[in-house]
């Protein structure tokens, strides 16, 4: 099984003696972008920080680049971390810091130092996702919601991450707004040439940013396929699921 | 044979204090377990100096007005109390000395302490709860940054420096209010007091008074990241952490004078 960028073998995570993961198996190719679709609490999230080290699995394993996740100590995970990048739902960007220094916190880890060259930096990477400089000193509170996204979105893409989670991207965006959210991922993906998993239950995200898409059901993955067949899985969970049908399997 | 004889609410009642107990102890090296994580992790770098100025501004500089304001109070109705006091068995004169000693050694580290605790713990407890459950400590951490490093060992440290410090302040400005109530309404005089005040005090009494400061200090500080920093549960989540911190600060804060009053004289 060699040669896989991330890869889940029989992933399992319970809180409170209720399993949310229940064996997860999951490979994802150098350069590919995967969904993860499913109801919310099905697990998405956490199979996310599973893979980052942020949460670690009762059973099973997680390889980033072929090395164990859920084996490696806190410095070793840190190392790790250099590899990725994240949007986060909310994202979950810093109050108390503008918008340049949110922008490449994941260079300075914090630290102010060389302030006019890190300036530079954030604006170009603010300028990759359809904002300008005009924005840097504001604060978050400052912004619209899209506008939140989109430095969040130039945040993760900053410190030049090979792979990029998104953490249901397009949540609390009008449908227009969520569409420019999915064309900026499409073009950074393609663009940077990076490895990306999203989690998400919008299926016109989940069919525009992927090339393959999974679906993540009572702690299992239960289908996955390329992402035109989504509409034409023949897995009846899937097909309620993406159809939004308030009768079928899934209850 | 004793277990059939025992009523079932004697053994519930039993078990309840033992869950408590358990619970107590879980906490307790929860807590623990936590200081020793944020002292540990400041040891090693990368360093956050920067921070922590940042820290000694909100806890030292911005509590000078509120510790100004209550120890000048505290200062003054002590002296009258002293006087009045005093006077059922003429001992007036005892009003400076009672009023170096009281300052220096209790009221000043404690109120400084109670009062910083309400200001600061809660502040940090509902900024790092908020950062939780805005998944702000995540992305940090996604970001190579280790949140006790760069949020909570700063605001410890920084605890632990200031709270001396503001005691002196308070002390000083506590005595000086004593000193004012004294000589412009009791009719001390104003040399004489002065005199009193530099003879009764010793070195010793300081140390104690800073003592206990970095210790109020350390707790203060501590509570306040520890349960911002373990907060679940939305916005409801944040507003428990904040009382938490406040309460177990003071408690904390009124426990441990005791126990270093007693260490110090018992």
């Amino acid at each position: 099984m060699a040669g896989e960028k991330i890869l889940l073998e029989d992933v399992r995570k319970s809180f409170a003696g209720r399993a949310v993961l229940d064996g997860v198996n999951l490979a994802i190719e150098p350069g590919e972008s995967l969904a993860i679709i499913g109801q919310s609490g099905s697990g998405k999230s956490v199979t996310l920080k599973c893979i980052l080290g942020l949460i670690r699995p009762d059973a099973g394993r997680i390889l980033v680049d072929g090395e164990d996740v859920t084996a490696m100590r806190p410095a070793q995970l840190e190392k790790l971390r250099t590899k990725f990048g994240m949007l986060f739902q909310g994202s979950a960007l810093f109050d108390s810091l503008p918008v340049w220094r949110n922008v490449t916190f994941g260079i300075t880890q914090g630290r102010m130092r060389e302030p006019a060259r890190m300036r530079m930096i954030a604006e170009e990477n603010l300028e990759r996702v359809g904002l300008d400089g005009r924005i840097l000193n504001l604060r978050p509170s400052e912004l619209s919601g899209g506008m939140q996204k989109r430095v969040a979105l130039a945040r993760a893409i900053a410190p030049r991450p090979e792979i990029i989670f998104f953490d249901e991207p397009t949540t609390g965006l009008d449908p227009i707004r969520a569409d420019v959210i999915n064309d900026l991922i499409v073009s950074l993906v393609d663009d940077l040439g990076v490895t990306a998993l999203t989690i998400t239950h919008d299926m016109a995200s989940a069919r525009k940013i992927a090339h393959r898409v999974a679906m993540l059901y009572q702690g299992r993955i239960i289908w996955r396929g390329p992402r035109d067949r989504l509409y034409d899985s023949g897995n009846p969970y899937v097909d309620q699921f993406v159809l939004g049908r308030a009768e079928g399997p899934i209850k | 044979m004793m277990s059939g004889s025992v009523p079932r609410a004697v053994i519930a009642a039993f078990a309840a204090i033992g869950g408590l107990i358990v619970a107590m102890l879980a906490e307790i090296g929860r807590v623990t377990r936590f200081a020793a994580l944020t002292i540990g992790r400041a040891l090693t770098p990368p360093y956050y100096p920067g921070r922590l100025l940042e820290q000694l501004g909100h806890i030292g500089w911005l509590s000078l007005p509120v510790v100004g304001l209550t120890a000048i109070f505290t200062g003054a109705a002590l002296a009258q109390q002293i006087f009045t006091a005093g006077s059922r068995f003429s001992a007036q004169s005892t009003v400076p000395a009672v009023v170096v000693i009281g300052m220096v050694r209790e009221l000043g580290p404690v109120l400084v302490g109670l009062m910083v605790a309400g200001r600061v713990s809660s502040a940090m407890a509902a900024e790092i709860g908020t950062m939780r459950v805005t998944e702000q400590l995540d992305a940090m951490t996604t970001l190579r940054t280790d949140p006790f490093r760069y949020l909570l060992s700063p605001r410890l440290f920084a605890g632990v420096i200031a709270l001396p410090l503001l005691v002196l302040v308070a002390n000083a400005i506590g005595i000086f209010g004593g000193y004012l109530l004294a000589v412009h309404k009791l009719g001390f005089n104003a040399s004489n007091y002065l005199a009193v005040t530099r003879r009764v005090l010793r070195a010793d009494d300081f140390q104690m008074a800073l003592v206990k400061a970095a210790v109020f200090g350390f707790f203060m500080a501590l509570m306040g990241c520890y349960h911002g920093y373990r907060t679940a549960g939305g916005a409801a989540g944040v507003g428990r952490s904040t009382t938490n911190a406040v309460v177990s600060a003071f408690v904390l804060i009124i426990l441990s004078n005791l126990l270093i009053t007693i260490a110090a004289f018992g």
